[in-house]
């Protein structure tokens, strides 16, 4: 089995393979090679097209956790120039599953946050698998205050599975952490532009996305609890995952029609890691018009508009 | 199970068990804390704190809004508001079902109910989570509801109190519950920037989305004794670190202890801590004196 795809493109994986071997093969055995390499690319790409047609919300969670995904740092350049990193929260540590820091988009300064996940096993432990600590979101908020402070949009990256479940973080105040953080962005004096690039994990991922303008990319997923644990805890078993992601409602299509997410980001043929530079493109020129939009609001507007949209969150009878 | 109970279809079965939770065994009941069987009404007349070893039992939130709030004039807010199936979620169970059996059990529309009433002659609005209705979960009406307790404090310029018991947000309504915490955090920015004081009560369990917003949120934070309280749950703990947990962890002492709650308040304390502290927040004279009977 090939470890770039996934179960589910499997076939898409051997028909790469097959025109990689052509690719290779002696050009004077006679058969027309290239004419066959590009039927077998049309092939792929159809094939592609199909596959990615007809996903089903744990298929798609699977690619928003897919290993080769693009993370935070991997847009970061893509999307801004001159960007510098700042660390900790002044309180007790830096956090490295939260990466945060001033930017440019343009030539507009921004504040940017981000979840952080690692490539291999020793920056996935320095990243703690992109599972922040209160130290995280600590920062975080340090870095919307100096944001506010100084007039800069802030723009948030959101990629985790959730908050950290370890003991310091709890010792530390994990669940102040993220309400001071929902406290604090509900009345921010500057637009605040989120995008869910990978998995939006529960109030690990909320403690950077209250925001005026929540972007989702096509196969990130956003929600409550992970499938896994709500089957575990609602089915008894991890192994029903599939089955609560489908009823949990965790895709941006989902969630578009529930009006909890504003933009749907589309991502190239076979998920934004099969080409990144493509899916920065995509993403900035939203990233773009958003913040044009938001930044000629007046900050009262644009404000008593954030704490509407807050307000009207939920659906309920009133009889 | 006896030959009767097997001859039953499931479902006849299913429902005689949720009646039978629904009605307290007897007269007799077993403190979880020291193992001592009490007399129901000895429970219920001391606001289900066990006589012998002062264990706080969970606590119906009408109840607890009762022994809170002066008696006389009270209002309810947001008790039209009822919960919708919006996402048709079915796990082991429908959504719906769990709602109505919720409903059945506790005799409350959701879980969380708020009065507007007050406190030794304090105007307040008072907030109190229903543990009985799934667990106290977080979904659209718990949100609406606090929301709305907030903007009747807003409006009549009086302070909020939230006793919390809670499992966290409501899966059952997917991404729609976590927003919730959002949305009653961007409620409390309100009460802030009016100076109204909020405060919020953990009381055994506040876990979860309910406490990474709101509860965590008060300008005083109150525990009652030994209430667990936390975001992730000490087994969900216990399984990603693999270690054992500190003695009391997660427990209002051990929050007391690192800094992330005020106080810890006995039961029979609450009512008059939190009237001597909003009068004084909200500069004005304590205008009644304890009453023996109820106070202590």
């Amino acid at each position: 089995m090939n470890q770039n795809y996934l179960d589910f493109e499997q076939s898409i994986a051997d028909l790469e393979a097959k025109i990689e071997a052509l690719r290779f093969l002696d050009s004077s055995s006679g058969v027309n090679i290239n004419d066959e390499i590009i039927r077998l690319r049309a092939k792929s790409h159809r094939l592609t097209q199909s596959i990615f047609a007809q996903l089903t919300p744990w298929q798609v969670s699977q690619l928003a956790r897919h290993p080769q995904r693009p993370y935070t740092l991997d847009y970061v350049p893509r999307l801004f120039t001159d960007f510098e990193e700042l660390h900790g929260d002044r309180l007790y540590g830096d956090d490295g599953a939260i990466v945060a820091g001033i930017a440019r988009l343009d030539d507009r300064p921004v504040a940017v946050i981000g979840h952080q996940k690692g490539r291999d096993t020793r920056e996935k432990v320095k990243r703690n698998f992109g599972m922040p600590r209160p130290e995280g979101y600590r920062k975080a908020l340090r870095i919307m205050h100096l944001a506010e402070r100084f007039h800069m949009p802030v723009i948030t990256f959101i990629d985790t599975m959730g908050a950290y479940p370890g003991v310091g973080a709890e010792e530390r105040g994990q669940s102040e952490a993220i309400a001071r953080n929902l406290y604090v962005m509900a009345t921010l004096k500057t637009p605040i532009i989120s995008a869910v690039i990978g998995e939006g994990g529960s109030g690990g991922a909320l403690a950077i996305g209250v925001c005026d303008h929540m972007l989702m990319l096509q196969y990130a997923t956003y929600s409550v609890i992970s499938p896994e644990g709500c089957a575990s805890i609602l089915w008894k078993s991890a192994d029903r995952a599939s089955q609560a992601a489908e009823a949990l409602g965790i895709t941006a299509e989902s969630l578009k029609r529930l009006n909890l997410i504003d933009e749907i980001v589309s991502e190239p043929l076979g998920g934004a890691h099969r080409d990144v530079d493509a899916m920065a493109q995509i993403l900035k020129s939203a990233l773009r018009a958003n913040l044009d939009t938001l930044t000629r609001m007046p900050i009262e507007d644009l404000c008593a508009r954030r704490q509407l949209r807050l307000r009207q969150y939920g659906q309920f009878e009133d009889h | 199970m006896n030959w009767f109970d097997k001859l039953l279809p499931p479902k006849i079965k299913s429902r005689g068990t949720t009646a039978k939770k629904a009605v307290p065994e007897g007269l007799w009941s077993k403190c979880p804390g020291c193992g001592s069987v009490l007399y129901y009404g000895e429970i219920e007349k001391n606001q289900s704190v066990c006589p012998r070893c002062e264990h706080h039992m969970r606590i119906g939130a009408r109840k607890r809004l009762d022994v809170f709030l002066d008696p006389g004039d009270r209002s309810e807010i947001g008790g039209d508001l009822h919960p919708v199936d919006f996402l048709k979620f079915k796990d082991s169970k429908r959504y719906k079902d769990r709602l109505s059996d919720a409903a059945k059990t506790t005799g409350e529309s959701d879980a969380l109910v708020v009065l507007r009433g007050s406190v030794w002659g304090l105007g307040v609005v008072a907030a109190a989570f229903e543990f009985g209705f799934m667990g106290g979960s977080m979904g659209s009406v718990v949100g609406e509801r606090f929301t709305r307790g907030v903007e009747a404090s807003l409006a009549g310029g009086i302070p909020f109190v939230c006793f919390s018991a809670s499992g966290g947000a409501r899966m059952q309504e997917g991404l729609t519950s976590l927003m919730q915490m959002a949305k009653t955090s961007a409620a409390l920015t309100e009460l802030g920037a009016a100076s109204l004081p909020f405060i919020s009560v953990l009381t055994d369990p506040t876990m979860g989305g309910v406490s990474a917003s709101f509860a965590m949120l008060g300008d005083v934070i109150i525990a009652e004794p030994k209430a667990l309280i936390g975001f992730a749950g000490p087994r969900v703990i216990e399984q990603t670190v693999r270690e054992t947990l500190p003695e009391g962890f997660q427990r209002a002492e051990f929050l007391l202890e690192h800094g992330a709650i005020d106080m810890i308040v006995h039961r029979h304390r609450m009512r008059e801590t939190i009237a001597r502290l909003l009068a004084a927040m909200t500069h004005q004279p304590l205008k009644a004196l304890p009453c023996p009977a109820t106070e202590s």
